[in-house]
């Protein structure tokens, strides 16, 4: 077959170096970014922030975000934006918290219950986009200040007053679904690798780093799971189809309107878990949970690659955008810069990314 | 001559007090390109929307492969092998080549969970079907937006082919592109034909109606003027049936003969 396509090859097309084709991905950007990234700290910060703890300090944010990041990317891919997963992590936590801690029920129905009801406002959301035809941009800003104002007025109904609340930790020990949603994981390997003297340790014997925060594995596998969906089955391409054009999508028989509100669904759900986690690694929960977060959610994103008009991008960019965001957020503390340089970059980074993501969006479709 | 797959008796179609067609008659063999002529507004495009399943007529019926047949949507045109490729051809020019080729229809592997994409086979197959038309891909991850016209409108054709069309339906195919590439276009349109499907070319060129053409309906203020069989007509007669005769005669005359 291919002595075939040689025989019949255009003699004016000539052979696609590897750098060209590298230069196709979407998600190249945000792998140069975390090199340049972490050559910039590698050269501006103490060393300790590339040991195994440091690495593990800005991993956790980084995580956090990711998980919102890679969802948000494939509802960007999708054609849509979601505003409301910042305030959906207050809602969903404040949620969560009045189920373990007022109602006293055990995690097995608290986090199902939860994830359903995020599903379920997620759909509503989607809904209502397909429904009125606005866009979703409008629809989710709505959203974004009718979920932190419940999280708020739920709050302060259910603590009596209260903007906090508190006593989760206490509420969920023990419980057998709590090693999944919080604390570290693999602490025996990390025991392991201390007492063969490849991890560090203190004098006591016990490893620095004590386990890998399981916020991070659901980060990874999220990341692991997205990209299988959208590279390697039918609902890839339906996602990818729908957000290029959705009228040509459903002439062709994709089903947008399932598609569009599933994401939704999972920009919620996805919130969900993150007010999960992180609710119960901080034993509280307060109105201002996930303050921001779309907003930086959708900038991992559009550094990962995901082009604003959608139709374009990948959960693999998105991953690594996340990363750059948590080594920047900490990396800046082991340096001797003002921390509040954080922001500044922020937007750099931003707009060099989506300027960068629309050279490479010409030089996919070929215009010039 | 074989029996038509599609016979459409005396079509109407009424929007409001707007007569859009008022008794259009037309039938397509296998393996016959048969093309629809007219000026714009003559009703070319309700009709073949009536054809593809779009619209349902006011009056008249179709007949496919014998039966008598109403469409309740395009998706049972589809179903039942009568494929359009409009104007806009329903291609996205970020997606590669194999993934518009299979849109909503990917071939799957594996089971439940596992069900996958199979991307090796879609990609194996969208190059063995461009090759067939004549179309020498850089590879199937290239995107179509990197196509040229010519080679987009093929994609369309070629993936309404391997899903098994019977009848094409063709909205102008020809009408935003240069001269080689309608010339590609057209050749593709032949392979098609000979691979015994039939063929509506909808167009207002005369001269690439006339270059693939085997039988020429021309339709004017929603009514057919009839159709003639290929050798039957010359360029000239079919252009100013479309026109509607006259007037065009006129304006001809003052433009010196150069339409």
């Amino acid at each position: 077959m291919s002595t075939d396509t040689l025989a019949h090859s255009d003699e004016r097309i000539k052979a696609e170096p590897f750098l060209t084709k590298l230069m196709k991905r979407p998600e190249l950007g945000a792998i140069g970014g975390v090199v340049l990234v972490t050559i910039f700290f590698m050269i501006t910060a103490d060393s300790t922030m590339f040991t195994l703890s440091g690495v593990m300090n800005f991993m956790t944010p980084a995580a956090q975000l990711g998980i919102l990041g890679i969802a948000a990317a494939m509802l960007m891919i999708g054609g849509e934006f979601d505003l409301s997963i910042g305030s959906m992590v207050a809602f969903a936590g404040m949620v969560f918290g009045v189920f373990v801690v007022n109602v006293g029920m055990p995690l097995v129905i608290a986090i199902p219950l939860t994830l359903a009801l995020a599903a379920a406002l997620g759909a509503t959301n989607g809904m209502i986009v397909l429904r009125t035809g606005l866009p979703s941009f409008i629809v989710t800003l709505a959203g974004l200040f009718v979920l932190r104002g419940a999280a708020l007025v739920g709050l302060k109904l259910f603590t009596g007053g209260s903007t906090q609340l508190r006593g989760i930790r206490e509420a969920v020990e023990g419980d057998f679904l709590a090693p999944i949603f919080s604390g570290d994981a693999f602490g025996f390997l990390m025991r392991w690798l201390a007492e063969a003297g490849i991890v560090d340790s203190f004098k006591s014997g016990v490893p620095k780093v004590p386990g890998i925060p399981v916020e991070i594995l659901w980060f990874i596998a999220f990341a692991a799971i997205a990209t299988y969906i959208l590279l390697r089955t039918p609902i890839g391409n339906w996602i990818f189809a729908t957000g290029g054009d959705s009228l040509a999508a459903q002439n062709s028989g994709v089903p947008v309107r399932r598609v569009k509100i599933s994401l939704f669904m999972l920009t919620a759900t996805a919130a969900a878990i993150v007010a999960i986690i992180t609710v119960i690694d901080a034993g509280s929960t307060d109105a201002r949970r996930g303050f921001m977060k779309e907003f930086e959610a959708i900038i991992a994103a559009v550094i990962g690659g995901c082009l604003l008009t959608g139709g374009y991008g990948s959960a693999i960019g998105a991953f690594f955008g996340a990363i750059i965001f948590g080594m920047v957020t900490i990396g800046l503390t082991y340096t001797k810069f003002d921390q509040d340089w954080f922001q500044v970059f922020l937007g750099a980074m931003l707009l060099l990314a989506v300027i960068f993501n629309n050279v490479i969006r010409r030089r996919v479709t070929g215009e010039r | 001559m074989s029996a038509p797959i599609i016979h459409m008796e005396n079509i109407k179609k009424h929007y409001g007090n707007v007569i859009a067609l008022n008794g259009v008659t037309f039938d397509l063999r296998a393996g016959e390109c048969h093309c629809l002529l007219g000026d714009n507004g003559a009703g070319k495009s309700t009709f073949i929307k009536t054809m593809s399943g779009v619209h349902k007529p006011t009056e008249g019926s179709i007949t496919f492969e014998g039966k008598p047949l109403s469409f309740g949507s395009p998706r049972d045109a589809m179903e039942a092998g009568i494929a359009t490729v409009f104007q806009d051809l329903a291609m996205i020019p970020l997606m590669s080549v194999t993934r518009n080729f299979f849109m909503g229809r990917e071939p799957t592997k594996g089971r439940s969970i596992f069900k996958r994409f199979d991307i090796e086979t879609a990609n194996e197959i969208t190059m063995a079907e461009m090759r067939k038309m004549g179309i020498n891909l850089r590879g199937p991850d290239q995107a179509v937006g990197t196509l040229s016209g010519g080679e987009r409108q093929t994609v369309a054709i070629a993936r309404a082919v391997y899903f098994g069309a019977k009848v094409l339906i063709l909205d102008e195919p020809t009408s935003a592109l240069g001269v080689r590439q309608t010339a590609n276009v057209l050749s593709t349109i032949n392979r098609v034909r000979e691979q015994g499907i039939g063929v509506v070319f909808i167009s207002h060129n005369v001269r690439h109606a006339m270059a693939v053409g085997d039988r020429f309906t021309v339709l004017n203020r929603g009514q057919t003027l009839g159709t003639a069989t290929r050798g039957e007509i010359n360029a000239a007669q079919l252009q100013d049936l479309m026109a509607g005769g006259q007037e065009m005669a006129a304006l001809e005359g003052s433009l010196g003969g150069t339409i």
